[in-house]
């Protein structure tokens, strides 16, 4: 479990990370839910959760595919707000289908910003507490809250299915038509490599007939870069700024936080989009996001 | 203008404005040549640009700029660039030749057949250029190291080289930012914190600028480096 809030921005030239939170869109519904602004520090587990007592009365909301989600010993949903009383016990279990999730707590973490952000940066040690993992007995200081009525999502947030978008590019002529037919050919895996800089595919391989090497250039999140073992490697928030293997496509931005939840067994395909198609779909996903927002109501 | 540009996508909130695709300080000047432009323009919309060796990575929200307009408006700053005009800025970084950093500095004048106090004075007579930040904050790479210097790193990477390691990388040159691991070769170290989260300007060097590597001994490295670990950055650029 690690602290994050929307990531650093604009040092990436610096060779600073952005970091920040592999589901976005959860980590932003989960502070819409305990009434915190968007981009609040939030708590970002992978896999399973755990336990966090409270030292006051607070809103809490757990964003994420959890089978088992307690307060104070009693069953509650996650996707809402409920109130914590002090002393109690939050306690998160198994993910179900899906890899990340987020505990929002009103008024959000209040850990010391560092180079702008809460967001922890595990390689460099940076953010959250001390840059690492949560620990069993770390006190986390909360922002300012107000109090404020129990809220829900008006509809269910549905996740879009089906392939994972790829724009293809910076580097696909490296790869000839052959290797790039093989790659959207598919189907890809998720392996048990991954984490939060990266995750690595299993599949057919993926050959660069210009060699495995270039002139190490920038990166981004969803960047898919194809190392000489010829599988490929997705990378994520806390990736490395700059990179010396080709770049065969890069996701979607719609499709980034879908593919970083799936689950490692789960086969999929790629499906190769233009940029400007890609530019549509991110506005349009933001402007549905919007709205769903917009529909959290008051819990009854 | 050397070269024909090549725009490439990388997804839908970024760009690569490709100016060469091997390592050449001209093509590398041109592209911290058009970063600085890229700057000087404040294209709204545009949230990222990182300069690497030979290209630009330009990132931005599609929602205030779509890919296609920001593409014309760097191909036009490409066109109207005056690579010459560029100040660069220049860093005098003291370094302790050998010591617990300079783990190769034996070994390498050994393979080279020289003496440690040659090879030393070699690297410390060269100019160095910033091509890029990168790999972990702060991370320097630098061309210009003398062709004698060039060595191929390891095949298995050490598990740590301290921040502030001075560092061999095939033709390349480094100073080290952050503790880790590294398969490039060391001959000393600096106590100059290229990266401190901690300090006002947490990163010092930056693309473009030039440096200049000058011997301390291990009396001065010491109390260099306990300022440093008060948030010093010990040193300034000229040049500016």
């Amino acid at each position: 479990m690690t602290v994050q809030d929307a990531g650093r921005r604009g040092m990436l030239r610096f060779g600073v990370s952005g970091a920040g939170p592999m589901d976005p869109d959860a980590m932003r519904m989960a502070n819409a839910l305990v009434g915190n602004p968007a981009d609040a520090a939030t708590l970002e587990f992978a896999f399973f959760g755990g336990a966090i007592r409270f030292g006051d009365d607070r809103m809490v909301a757990v964003c994420g595919a959890v089978r088992d989600l307690r307060i104070g010993g009693n069953p509650v949903a996650p996707w809402q707000s409920h109130l914590v009383r002090a002393g109690q016990e939050v306690t998160i279990g198994a993910m179900a289908e899906a890899v990340w999730g987020y505990v929002a707590i009103g008024g959000g973490i209040g850990t010391q910003p560092v180079l702008g952000a809460r967001s922890t940066h595990l390689r460099t040690g940076i953010g959250g507490i001390e840059g690492r993992t949560l620990q069993a007995g770390d006190m986390l200081p909360l922002g300012g809250a107000e109090p404020m009525p129990m809220r829900k999502l008006g509809a269910p947030w549905r996740v879009r299915s089906g392939a994972i978008h790829v724009v293809p590019g910076p580097q696909d002529d490296r790869f000839g038509a052959t290797a790039v037919t093989v790659f959207l050919r598919g189907p890809f895996t998720v392996t048990q490599k991954r984490d939060r800089m990266a995750m690595v595919l299993d599949g057919p391989r993926i050959h660069a007939e210009m060699g495995h090497d270039i002139v190490s250039d920038g990166t981004l999140p969803g960047s898919i870069q194809v190392p000489g073992s010829g599988q490929p490697l997705v990378l994520l928030s806390d990736r490395q700024t700059t990179g010396g293997y080709p770049k065969i496509a890069t996701i979607a931005s719609v499709d980034l936080p879908r593919l970083a939840q799936m689950v490692s067994s789960r086969p999929f395909r790629f499906t190769a989009i233009s940029q400007s198609r890609a530019e549509d779909m991110l506005i349009a996903h933001r402007d549905s996001f919007s709205r769903a927002l917009a529909e959290v109501e008051t819990a009854r | 203008m050397t070269q024909a540009p090549t725009i490439l996508p990388s997804g839908d909130r970024a760009l690569t404005f490709r100016i060469a695709e091997g390592i050449d300080a001209a093509a590398n000047a041109e592209v911290i040549a058009l970063a600085a432009a890229l700057d000087a323009a404040g294209i709204d919309g545009v949230t990222e640009r990182v300069p690497t060796y030979g290209s630009l990575l330009v990132c931005y929200d599609p929602e205030r700029i779509r890919g296609a307009a920001l593409e014309r408006r760097l191909i036009d700053l490409h066109a109207a660039l005056d690579v010459r005009a560029q100040p660069a800025r220049l860093w005098r970084v003291p370094v302790h030749y050998g010591g617990e950093a300079g783990l190769d500095l034996e070994t390498l004048a050994e393979e080279k057949r020289m003496s440690p106090e040659a090879l030393v004075a070699l690297h410390h007579g060269a100019e160095y250029r910033v091509f890029m930040i990168g790999f972990a904050p702060g991370f320097t790479y630098l061309g210009g190291l003398p062709e004698p210097l060039h060595t191929p790193r390891l095949r298995v990477p050490r598990q740590f080289i301290p921040a502030g390691a001075i560092g061999i990388g095939g033709r390349q040159a480094s100073v080290n930012s952050v503790a880790g691991p590294s398969g490039w070769r060391f001959i000393g170290g600096t106590p100059v914190r290229p990266f401190d989260p901690k300090r006002r300007d947490p990163v010092l060097f930056a693309a473009g600028d030039r440096i200049l590597f000058e011997p301390i001994d291990a009396a001065t490295f010491d109390r260099l480096a306990r300022r440093a670990a008060e948030g010093s950055p010990l040193i300034a650029p000229e040049g500016m």
